[in-house]
Order: C-alpha cells, then sequence, then structure tokens
C-alpha cells in the first residue's frame, strides 16, 4: 500500500434525520489516500445514508464532511465528478452491448470520443473481454459483468470509488478475482469504499468501521479489531457487536 | 419409500438456449435439512420452481411426499411453505394482513397454527400494524418465513433467504431453521454464503445448473483431494502471486488476511516455503497446515474437469 497520509474523505459529526429517526448519529472518521476502507455494519445500521451523503446524493441534517477534497455542501457537482460508484445491482444497462456501456458512461462523466475508445481498447484487453465487445449486457457471465461495472465506475479515473456490494451472488473464484481489481486499483492510488456482507472480504479492507444503530461502534485495521474483541475472525467481531 | 421426502430424477430445463438444470438427481430424507450451494446462475431458483410446481421441466420426473410434480401439483402445493427469493408479500398490507391473508388460502388461521410459528413471529409481532413494505430485511425475511409456514407444511423450501442479509440476521435465521427442524419439518434452502453449508444435514454443490457433489458437508471436506497450507504475511498482495510460482502449487486463493496453498503429488514443506517467502521480503511468515472449508472445496470441484 502506498504510504499515504493525506486524507481523501473527511466526516465530523455527521447526523442524517429522517423526522425524528436518526439514520446516522454523528459519524465521525477519516480516509487516506489510496486505502481501502470498508464499511460494515447490520442491515438498517445506516450505511446506505451515509454512502448517499458522501456520494452527494442527499443533504446531512448537521456535521462537516469533504469528499476527494470537495465540500459536500457547496461543491457537490466536483465531488461527483471525482468519485465513481457501483451499486449491488449494477449500474450497466442490459440492452446495450459491452462497448455501449462504456461509450455511455465515458459520455456522462465528459470524456472524449477518442479518449473513450482508447480506454475501451485498453480495458477490454486487461479484461480478456475482446470477444465481448459488441455482445449484449444481459448476454454475458454475471462475473464479467461485475468486473464490467467495476471498470466502467473507475474508468474516469476517480479519486475514490464507492463499491456497494459488490460481490453479492458471485461464485467463490470470481469473487476473488474481483478483489484482485481492488487491490490494483488501490494500488494505483484509487481510494476504495466497500461494503459487504462476506466477513471474510472485511479482512481484504486495509481498516474497517462497523456500524449499528446509526453510529460507528468500531474502527481500526481488521488485525487490531480482532485483538480488541479477543476473536480469531472479523465475523466474530461483527456478531459480538451488532449482538451487543 | 416412506422416509423420502423430495425425490427427483434427471430433472433438465432449458430458457431459450441457456440450460438452466442440466439432468438433476438427488432425494431428500424426511426431516432432513437440505442445502442448495452456488452462486447466482446455478440453477437454485429453477430447481426451487420446479419442486414447488411453478415451472414444468423439460424432461426428468420427481415427487415431493410421494406426489408426482407434474399429476399431483395440487396435493403438492398444500404440503408446502415456499419463500422465494425475491420478497413476495404485499408490501401495502400489515404484518398481520399478509399472515392472516395465507392462512386464509390454506384455510387455516394464525390461532390454529401459532405455536409453529409462535418463535419467529413473536419477533415481529409488537409491528404487527405496520405495512410489510415498512419493515426492515431481517423483519420481512421473518415474516415472509411465519407465511410460508402457518398452514403447517410438510416441507419448506426457502430460496436464498439469507442472500444480502448481514451476519447476525443470518445467524439467528439458522437458529430458526434449526428449531424448525426438530420440529420434523423437511427443509431444502439454497444460498450463495458457502459458510452456511456446514449448517446442513447434507449439501449440494451447484454450478451452471449443475449438481458437482451430494453429500454431507463433513464428507465433502474428507474428499477434498489436495493438502493445504494456510499462509499469512505482511503483504498478502504480493504473497499470493509469489506463492503461485513456487514449484508443486496447485492453487492459491486468498481467505481473509491469509492465503490457501493447494498442492497435492509434490509435499512442500513449510520449512523450504518459509525459507523462500523470506528471501522475497516477507515479514512475519505464519504457515500452519489446515482442513479444507466448503468454499476450498466448492473451488476445487469448479476447476476439476469431469
Amino acid at each position: 500500500m502506498p504510504a499515504a497520509t493525506e486524507n481523501i474523505i473527511t466526516v465530523k459529526d455527521l447526523v442524517k434525520k429522517f423526522g425524528s429517526f436518526v439514520a446516522n448519529d454523528h459519524l465521525t472518521f477519516e480516509v487516506k489516500r489510496g486505502e481501502i476502507f470498508g464499511f460494515l455494519g447490520a442491515n438498517g445500521a445506516g450505511k446506505t445514508t451515509a454512502i448517499k451523503i458522501l456520494c452527494g446524493l442527499s443533504y446531512p441534517t448537521s456535521g462537516k464532511m469533504s469528499v476527494a477534497g470537495f465540500d459536500i455542501y457547496t461543491q457537490r457537482e466536483k465531488v461527483k465528478k471525482n468519485i465513481g460508484y457501483m451499486s449491488q445491482r449494477f449500474s450497466l444497462y442490459d440492452d446495450l452491448t459491452v462497448y455501449e456501456n462504456i461509450r455511455f458512461y465515458g459520455g456522462i462523466y465528459g470524456l472524449r470520443r477518442k479518449e473513450i475508445d482508447t480506454r475501451t481498447h485498453a480495458l477490454m484487453q486487461r479484461l480478456g473481454f475482446e470477444s465481448a465487445r459488441d455482445k449484449l449486457i444481459r448476454d454475458i457471465p454475471l462475473g464479467w459483468k461485475q468486473k464490467l461495472a467495476f471498470s466502467v465506475a473507475i474508468l474516469h479515473n476517480p479519486k475514490i470509488v464507492f463499491l456497494d456490494e459488490p460481490t453479492g451472488g458471485v461464485d467463490p473464484i470470481t469473487r476473488r478475482q474481483f478483489w484482485d481489481m481492488i487491490y490494483e486499483a488501490a494500488h494505483e492510488g484509487i481510494t476504495v469504499f466497500v461494503t459487504t456482507h462476506y466477513m471474510d472480504e472485511a479482512e481484504y479492507c486495509d481498516r474497517v468501521s462497523i456500524m449499528v444503530d446509526g453510529r460507528i461502534a468500531a474502527l481500526d485495521t481488521p488485525d487490531n479489531l480482532k485483538k480488541q474483541f479477543g476473536t480469531f475472525s472479523m465475523n466474530e467481531v461483527f456478531i459480538k457487536l451488532a449482538r451487543a | 419409500m416412506s422416509d423420502i421426502t423430495v425425490h427427483v430424477e434427471h430433472l433438465t430445463k432449458k430458457y431459450g438456449e441457456t440450460l438452466a438444470l442440466d439432468d438433476i438427481s438427488f432425494d431428500v430424507g424426511k426431516g432432513e435439512l437440505f442445502g442448495f450451494i452456488g452462486p447466482d446462475g446455478a440453477g437454485k431458483t429453477t430447481l426451487f420452481r420446479l419442486l414447488t410446481t411453478l415451472l414444468l421441466a423439460d424432461t426428468g420426473t420427481g415427487s415431493v411426499a410421494g406426489f408426482d410434480l407434474v399429476k399431483d401439483y395440487k396435493n403438492i402445493r398444500n404440503i408446502s411453505g415456499y419463500m422465494p427469493g425475491k420478497f413476495s408479500l404485499y408490501q401495502d398490507l400489515t404484518v398481520e394482513e399478509n399472515l392472516k391473508f395465507f392462512a386464509t388460502i390454506f384455510g387455516t388461521t394464525i390461532h390454529e397454527n401459532y405455536d409453529l410459528i409462535k418463535n419467529i413471529y413473536q419477533q415481529i409481532e409488537p409491528f404487527k400494524n405496520r405495512k410489510a413494505g415498512k419493515l426492515s430485511g431481517g423483519m420481512k425475511q421473518k415474516l415472509a418465513l411465519s407465511c410460508a409456514m402457518i398452514h403447517k407444511p410438510e416441507v419448506l423450501f426457502l430460496d436464498e433467504p439469507t442472500t444480502g442479509v448481514d451476519a447476525v440476521s443470518r445467524l439467528e435465521f439458522w437458529e430458526m431453521l434449526k428449531r424448525l427442524k426438530d420440529a420434523g419439518i423437511t427443509i431444502l434452502v439454497s444460498t450463495p454464503y458457502m459458510d452456511e453449508a456446514s449448517l446442513c444435514d447434507r449439501v449440494a454443490l451447484m454450478q451452471n445448473g449443475r449438481i458437482m457433489t451430494i453429500s454431507t458437508p463433513g464428507q465433502v471436506i474428507r474428499n477434498y483431494p489436495l493438502s493445504l497450507l494456510s499462509v499469512k504475511s505482511s503483504d498478502i498482495y504480493h504473497l499470493l502471486g509469489e506463492l503461485r510460482d513456487y514449484p508443486g502449487v496447485h492453487s492459491v486463493y486468498a481467505f481473509g488476511q491469509s492465503a490457501h496453498v493447494a498442492f497435492s503429488a509434490q509435499k512442500i514443506e513449510p520449512e523450504a516455503l518459509s525459507e523462500f517467502l523470506k528471501k522475497k521480503k516477507h515479514e512475519s511468515v505464519e504457515i500452519t497446515r489446515i482442513d479444507a472449508t466448503i468454499e476450498d472445496c466448492f473451488m476445487e470441484l469448479m476447476n476439476s474437469p469431469e
């Protein structure tokens, strides 16, 4: 991992209320540049709410936040230009071809046609998908879709990529290949902010935060968390925290 | 054959060109907790739709509790409980209305079978006037299971009940299944989470429409054909690549913060491997011999040509 000390995300006292319900209760944390940051929590703990705010899709009730150096209240469009996002149910269009999807997203991020073509070519080669360039997304295997969705999410070289349960449903080998891609992106300096329900994947992260009922109940390296809770796996750490 | 609850022979199902199920055969015994383990696209949902008589197979035969999948579909529907993978309750009915609806359809009442669902339903009963669409993931799952159970079925078909559910809710769900099994109900459950295999009496590992193996979880692990070392170092990213180049290594997979190194013909001495890694400047190297997990077995089966 590059020895980076620069913070790419800073969150101070983030509060988000829906009526009287407090979804995010004074979250405070930083994410370093190039880090793989695991954002874990039980269903309903407030993860999605926080991610939406960090992506500039929803306003917080209060708190100070900056993402990629930009203020979350006043520079939302700049935030959006500097991040990538891949959701659980990947964001590719089923009835467009592989190439058309890449072109579409490239266009959205303001890349020029020529640039898109160069990047598409490089991307297809790296993934070994050359033969699938003109296939419809609905006709390619799930594992390919997921790798492609990730590649598209970082097509514009964002500073940060948000991955919301990126590996749901894939086979164990593809899941590991996916993490190889995550490591690679992190080595190239892209910060990875990832949620998952697979607790072994939590151990691939440099640091992990665990949310319980709208608050961050723990935040540290997987090793330190296991030591702190006297367990052998992140699964046990998670269960101890979420059941408490 | 009264101790067999589900019997299936050579089931095949195609969607256009796609072979969703490829010659599937198996038996599930009465009172068994049987797991279908595999990723999306393995054929789990198609299989469950065939068994619940919602789809017809292209070829092959099968029966549930002695009733034929085609001829006796009405009987099968009466004695089966089905929890589909996608939440399929009425979002704009309340918790209690949903349960009442399912009870009425099957000609029974909540009161009549309350004992059976009590343990599960009590956890969501405080919210019985809330609309189902407004429930959290874990609560929806409990309501769906209650609705699948309310007519006191002999067999339960649960299609990926724990997908997308957090580790704690998954644990609680499996505790509920254990209690239903103890009450004598036969349970067929599918899951993409390999670690849930050990909670089943027997499992079928599925991939691309085929069953790769059927056995008890313990036997699946004993059948693993290779030897395994767990290797840790301070730099897992480079460790994986370098281990793959080590002579005699069959496969290397990341498992959390360690790498599982499999080898067969050639013995690998942990001492020699440790020396090799130290030369590659790895620090805090730890090597231990380990038994395979179901996930190791699954990946090895995926790679084995048949």
